[in-house]
């Protein structure tokens, strides 16, 4: 009987430093924020679509450029999505296309299009931190990382750039998952928006900066159209400006599909000129013996052997 | 030199169906550089010289039909042109030829008529995850056989293309983190069903197993194991001229491909093995690409053959070892 009044007393003593932990002045806890935060900025509207402009930016000052549409649909089941991406540029990724079906506590799905070979390409996901077309922004920060992945707790509020925040801070539950040892994010109390993002690196010492440099309201829904991150260590920076911006468009299921992969779909979604229900593309390339300035290599002639013709084709 | 048109095509699209009228390249498979249901015509010395990969797709010159439906969407072919694969010869490449005391050589080309039309079905649909396709295809040999005009000493040999039928399916999805490749066909050859004429190819069944995984941040490496096992082995031996050298009635083929991206994936480093555990030959291509702006991007690498026998696929282009070096200008 004794002993059981010692428990009580703890426990509730317990539950009463862990609210406090976890709640700010305005009951919300960190987790919830992180929540909210994440629904605003990778949900908004049933479906999106967005022209992308990518700046990739060395710390000379080389400049390198990434032009894409993008389509996003949300579907009914728990925060499962579907992206659609067409490349314009640059020239080497010109009319390809990528697609992801992104799945909440799993690997995603993603497929590309390789329109040189007509190929349709399966890709391995599981490490999302891998660079996403070469930019400073990972898989994950391009499609959102699972609230769930990392323990979140209140760090401040405070006013940033003129609107009230909460600055939270998250710890991966797996280290090995992120290259971050923990990140801070400033987040707006009224929209939920990350206004600013810093990554630490397993050191501690602070890598990436991520801020939103334009926040506009779309449609009702507030909206990042412009966006830079800096890698504060390599001095290497992408600035992304989101135009066009859509939401409710009704895009179709059938649109992230094999078929659209394989010819972007029309009907608005993917701005080409040549992409009209009639297409004519002509692509020539000079067949030449002597393709590169080393074959003089391979050409020693061999009297005898080989099953060759006279015909030339052979050749 | 002249010039090579790779593409040149119509589309029509419509909200079910579209068609695609001319010359259009054509991927079927899940292989990596292994080509089981894939029917398209290859350019093996483009390939074997270090082209871009592109290179090795030729065109066909074809009528495609497209259908999507919920329960599963179909592409139907129709290539009236039968198109050859260009196989390495010399003077560019040294290759093992038997015959080589033979000069007096022609080609029987397939006539463009309706029964040298060639056909080609996929079906394929999304089942629980995976992507799953069937496929049939009805056509020729695109490698040539060869009949000499007397076996005992020749002094012609023709070259002609057997007639071919392949039956096959392929399934790829995500696996333990990774990507996993099924596809297995079966090659009817028609022309030598019984497998007793040494010039033309026996039927044969083909599979391959691939796994890839992403390994680390920009690190990709895929694995695949490749069969091809020979119907009527008895009669291939039997028949097989007693000088010529022996395929083994199960071939298998193993690659490797491993892929590294740096500084911001401007530096590509890649490396990719093809080994044949029963011929012990292998082929290797270790790449470096740097993309030095959006338009211009230099590549330099080698292609490395080698192997214990001069009569095997990848050993009998052991001289052939070459370094290339590519730069494009793209706009």
């Amino acid at each position: 009987m004794r002993k059981n009044s010692m428990v009580i007393p703890a426990s509730l003593f317990f539950i009463f430093i862990l609210s406090h932990l976890a709640y700010s002045q305005e009951g919300l806890p960190a987790d919830e924020i992180i929540r909210k935060s994440q629904a605003a900025f990778y949900y908004p509207g049933s479906d999106m679509k967005t022209r992308v402009l990518m700046k990739l930016v060395t710390k000379d000052g080389k400049e390198r450029i990434r032009d894409l549409t993008m389509l996003r649909k949300n579907l009914d089941k728990g925060g499962e999505q579907r992206y659609f991406i067409y490349f314009y540029k640059p020239p080497d990724v010109k009319d390809m296309t990528f697609m992801v079906w992104k799945y909440p506590g799993k690997d995603d799905d993603r497929w590309l299009f390789i329109p040189a070979i007509k190929l349709v390409k399966r890709i391995a996901a599981n490490d999302k931190r891998s660079s996403f077309v070469g930019s400073d922004f990972s898989y994950e920060d391009v499609s959102g990382r699972d609230a769930e992945e990392d323990n979140h707790s209140i760090l401040k509020e405070e006013v940033f750039n003129g609107k009230d925040t909460y600055v939270v801070k998250s710890v991966p539950k797996d280290e090995g998952s992120t290259d971050y040892s923990y990140k801070v994010s400033w987040i707006d109390k009224e929209s939920f928006i990350p206004l600013k993002e810093e990554h630490y690196d397993k050191r501690g010492e602070l890598y990436k900066v991520f801020t939103a440099d334009e926040v506009k309201e779309i449609q009702d829904f507030p909206t990042v159209t412009k966006r830079t991150v800096e890698n504060v260590q390599s001095g290497h920076r992408t600035e992304v400006t989101f135009k066009e911006v859509g939401y409710n468009n009704g895009i179709e299921d059938e649109i992230f599909s094999e078929r659209y992969l394989r010819t972007p779909p029309r009907n608005g979604y993917v701005d080409k000129s040549g992409r009209s229900s009639f297409l004519f593309s002509l692509l020539t390339g000079f067949s030449t013996r002597c393709f590169h300035s080393w074959c003089g290599y391979f050409s020693r002639w061999v009297p005898s052997g080989g099953l060759y013709t006279k015909d030339s084709r052979w050749e | 030199m002249g010039l090579d048109i790779r593409e040149a095509y119509l589309d029509y699209v419509s909200k079910l169906w579209d068609v695609r009228v001319g010359r259009q390249i054509i991927t079927w498979g899940v292989g990596d550089l292994i080509f089981i249901n894939d029917i398209s015509p290859k350019d093996f010395p483009a390939f074997f010289s270090g082209r871009p990969l592109e290179y090795l797709k030729k065109g066909s010159d074809a009528f495609k039909f497209d259908l999507y439906l919920n329960v599963i969407s179909m592409e139907f072919i129709l290539i009236p042109f039968f198109e050859r694969d260009n196989l390495p010869s010399p003077p560019r490449f040294f290759i093992f030829d038997p015959f080589s005391q033979v000069k007096d050589r022609e080609i029987k080309e397939l006539e463009t008529k309706l029964e040298n039309t060639e056909l080609a079905l996929r079906l394929y649909r999304n089942i629980l995850g995976f992507d799953a396709s069937v496929y049939a295809y009805k056509g020729f040999f695109r490698i040539p056989g060869v009949r000499p005009d007397n076996p005992e000493s020749p002094t012609k040999l023709t070259l002609f293309f057997p007639e071919l039928a392949v039956y096959g399916a392929s399934l790829q999805g995500s696996v333990f983190s990774g990507v996993l490749s099924l596809e297995g066909a079966y090659y009817d050859s028609l022309d030598d069903r019984d497998g007793d004429d040494p010039a033309a190819t026996n039927s044969q069944t083909k599979f391959l197993v691939g796994f890839q995984r992403e390994l680390w941040r920009d690190f990709t490496a895929e694995f695949q194991y490749s069969g091809e096992y020979m119907h009527k082995y008895g009669e291939y031996l039997e028949t097989l001229p007693p000088e010529f050298p022996k395929q083994d009635r199960f071939g298998q083929l193993m690659t490797l491909r491993l892929t590294q991206f740096l500084k911001y994936q401007t530096l590509k480093l890649s490396f990719f093995a093809f080994f044949s555990p029963n011929d012990k030959d292998y082929m290797l291509i270790p790449e470096v690409r740097h993309n030095i702006t959006d338009h211009l991007w230099a590549a330099l690498g080698g292609n490395i053959f080698g192997g214990k026998k001069e009569t095997t696929f990848f050993g009998q282009l052991d001289k052939n070892d070459n370094v290339y070096l590519v730069l494009r200008y793209e706009f």
